[in-house]
């Protein structure tokens, strides 16, 4: 996975088929305009344990509108069509993974022009058959760390693979108004053990915190911030005379999250 | 040979294992280190039997069931009376032994899911009696299905918080405890209540149930003079049946395990996990699940919220997988029958999960001979399902009544 160099990263989090597959399309492209790094493309789940209500109920419209796990990795292929070049990682719970067949999840990633994938239930301990097939197809698996990971820090930072990934908290996904104050130190101790990039996520959803977050890492992740705005557009993004408006609005929201990353270091 | 199991990595053959996300690993591997010193602490083991003696009534009584016998004319039926347990369930044996455990990890606030109300109020239960706090996440489909037990977790000091996700039952709850846990591990302790989850919970559920099969064997043994021929019991997640087989497993006994066949395995209304489950991942173990040839989950469906789960504890995958116990299925209608039965031939009315159970061992014993016994896991008593019953029967017979007009 080629990452931008001396470049704090922007990582938007959309999911595949909110509110269906071509409009995932037109949102990955205009998140790209508005200074994307990387794409998570996040597969809707049934029962998606590690995420909040924004995320869950995207899932659902996900869902209802028959995304499933290949659908949403081919969408990978229609996004290079119509131009989106950033690397793109699949962001999957396990068992539609399981279900797929674990080589055949990689062949298709690889096929469809993916650069790595992230499963939120598969921690270390578990997952050394998709390392090895993470490293066949030369698709990273994207790996995390969270507060609780104490001295697990080291093993998982020492292994990860294209850009190592911070649990800002404990909880699940979902917008939050304050970061914990230890944040800083637990991003410096990771930060100490990676050889990759460290990003961190979870809560992140306003211009402030990313100025405040972006000297101590490499980049964030925006999840239900994005996703939440989608669910605002909706309607809006339905309707043939308003989609384009709306996915600018989109694009300029996207952009002022991004933009305390790409003013001059503070600290320099 | 059986392999012992779980092994280190929590691993019962294929199935079990930790997939969860990166924040409860650390929880996970403190409570694995901690039950490990608790198993093997000999004051430990004392305290958890002496608060089942003498909070929850045990050993709970091994019954014949002499009039049921005789009306089939087949095997003799014993019942172990987990009904008559404090609280009206086995569940208790489980919130107990967890309960102790957070107390030794200098954990106040409990976390508890909930199907039938059962394991909420076992977890509310324990948590007035060691002066915790507690936190019982429900499905909203349950809480109305399960009304008088919302109204017991209330009165016994706990916060019941309805789960609108899903099909609002029992996986639905599961969810939302894990999601809550994730938030708050720091000081909370899940107290899951079934043998269902990540390691080491299916190990940990098994060790504080398997006081049932233990005493059932010592009973029979000294009642009987022997083992029973066949034992049945239901597995909604699983934890009745383990803690009833596991002492039974190296014996040369006959093991059925009874799901809920809803309206049938062959409509889309039924919650036959190993019957036409597939392999995979729920609730952070490897196991047979309903599921969608895209991997998503299927929503289950039972007359019975404490079996109406789309998953079931990995250890019976695995003794399903070896052959070891035989995984059979009961419908609504038979279990209401069997419910009505029990309740006419020898005055006790069970849970309609038990009566499942009850169901398939009624069907078993009338192919045997009167030398024969069959032994039935009576997890729970009947009270808190006989409103929802009184509405299931009072609309036949109202028709009943209308037909024959
Ligand atoms: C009386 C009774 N039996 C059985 C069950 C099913 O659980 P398990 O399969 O874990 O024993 C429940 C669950 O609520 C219950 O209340």
């Amino acid at each position: 996975m080629r990452l931008p160099v001396n470049r704090s990263l922007f990582i938007p989090f959309i999911v595949a088929g909110d509110p269906s597959a071509d409009l995932t399309v037109d949102l990955a492209l205009a998140l790209q305009d508005a200074g994307a790094d990387v794409l998570e493309l996040g597969v809707p789940y049934s029962d998606p344990l590690a995420d909040g209500p924004t995320i869950q109920r995207a899932a659902a419209r996900a869902l209802a509108g028959q995304m499933t796990l290949p659908k949403a990795i081919q969408l990978v292929a229609d996004m290079r069509k119509k131009g989106v070049k950033i690397p793109i990682i699949i962001f999957t719970y396990y068992n539609p993974v399981l279900q797929l067949g674990e080589e055949s999840f990689f062949a298709l990633a690889q096929e469809n022009g993916a650069d790595g994938v992230l499963i939120p239930d598969l921690p270390f301990e578990e997952s050394g058959p998709l390392l090895e097939l993470s490293e066949r197809f030369g698709l990273p698996l994207i790996s995390l760390v969270a507060p609780t990971s104490k001295q697990r820090i080291e093993q998982i930072a020492s292994a990860a693979q294209g850009f190592l990934y911070c649990v800002s908290s404990l909880g699940v996904t979902g917008v939050r108004e304050t970061l914990p104050e230890s944040l800083g130190h637990f991003l410096g101790e990771v930060k100490r053990h990676s050889r990759v990039p460290v990003v961190v996520g979870f809560g992140i959803s306003t211009p402030e915190q990313v100025a405040m977050l972006k000297d101590a890492c490499d980049g964030v992740v925006v999840g239900s911030a994005l996703v939440q705005k989608i669910e605002q557009l909706l309607e809006r993004l339905q309707t043939s005379e308003e989609k384009n408006a709306a996915i600018a609005e989109f694009a300029s929201y996207a952009r002022s999250l991004a933009a305390p990353l790409r003013e001059p270091c503070s600290s320099r | 040979m059986m392999e012992h199991v779980p092994n280190e990595h929590g691993r019962f053959g294929d199935f079990g294992g930790k997939f969860v996300p990166e924040t409860l690993m650390l929880p996970l591997e403190e409570i694995e280190t901690e039950l490990d010193k608790a198993l093997a602490d000999e004051s430990f083991r004392q305290e958890y039997i002496r608060i089942l003696q003498h909070y929850s009534g045990r050993p709970t009584p091994l019954t014949f069931a002499p009039n049921l016998t005789r009306q089939l004319g087949g095997a003799k039926i014993y019942l172990k009376r987990e009904d008559l347990n404090h609280t009206g369930a086995h569940k208790i044996n489980n919130a107990i032994g967890q309960a102790l455990l957070a107390k030794r990890m200098g954990k106040k606030k409990l976390i508890a899911e909930t199907g039938a109300g059962q394991h909420g109020v076992a977890a509310a239960t324990v948590a007035a009696h060691f002066g915790m706090e507690c936190i019982v996440f429900m499905g909203e489909e349950d809480m109305k299905r399960q009304e008088l037990n919302v109204f017991r977790m209330k009165l016994l000091g706990a916060e019941v918080v309805p789960v609108l996700s899903g099909n609002r039952t029992l996986k639905d709850a599961t969810n939302e405890a894990i999601r809550y846990w994730v938030a708050h591990c720091d000081d909370h302790f899940y107290m899951i209540g079934s043998v269902v989850g990540p390691h080491p919970y299916p190990k940990m559920v098994r060790e504080f149930q398997r006081v049932i099969g233990d005493e059932a064997k010592e009973q029979f043994l000294a009642g009987e003079g022997t083992l029973p021929d066949v034992i049945v019991a239901c597995v909604g997640g699983g934890s009745n049946a383990i803690g009833m087989f596991y002492p039974f497993l190296q014996d040369d006994v006959r093991l059925v395990g009874v799901e809920a066949a809803g309206k049938g395995i062959d409509t889309p209304h039924h919650a036959a996990t190993i019957a036409k489950g597939t392999k995979g991942v729920i609730h952070g173990a490897m196991t047979y699940l309903l599921q969608d040839e895209y991997g998503q989950i299927i929503e289950p469906y039972s007359i019975s919220a404490g079996l109406d789960y789309p998953g079931v504890g990995p250890e019976h995958a695995y003794l399903a997988s070896i052959g070891r116990v035989r995984y059979e299925s009961v419908t609504d209608e038979e279990a209401v029958a069997a419910f009505q039965l029990l309740a006419q031939t020898e005055g006790i009315i069970p849970a309609i999960e038990s009566a499942h159970a009850v169901a398939k061992a009624v069907e078993l014993a009338r192919q045997m001979t009167p030398d024969e016994t069959v032994l039935i896991c009576l997890s729970g008593r009947g009270d808190k399902d006989v409103q929802m019953m009184m509405h299931h029967l009072g609309v036949k017979e109202g028709e009943d009544v209308a037909s024959a007009r």
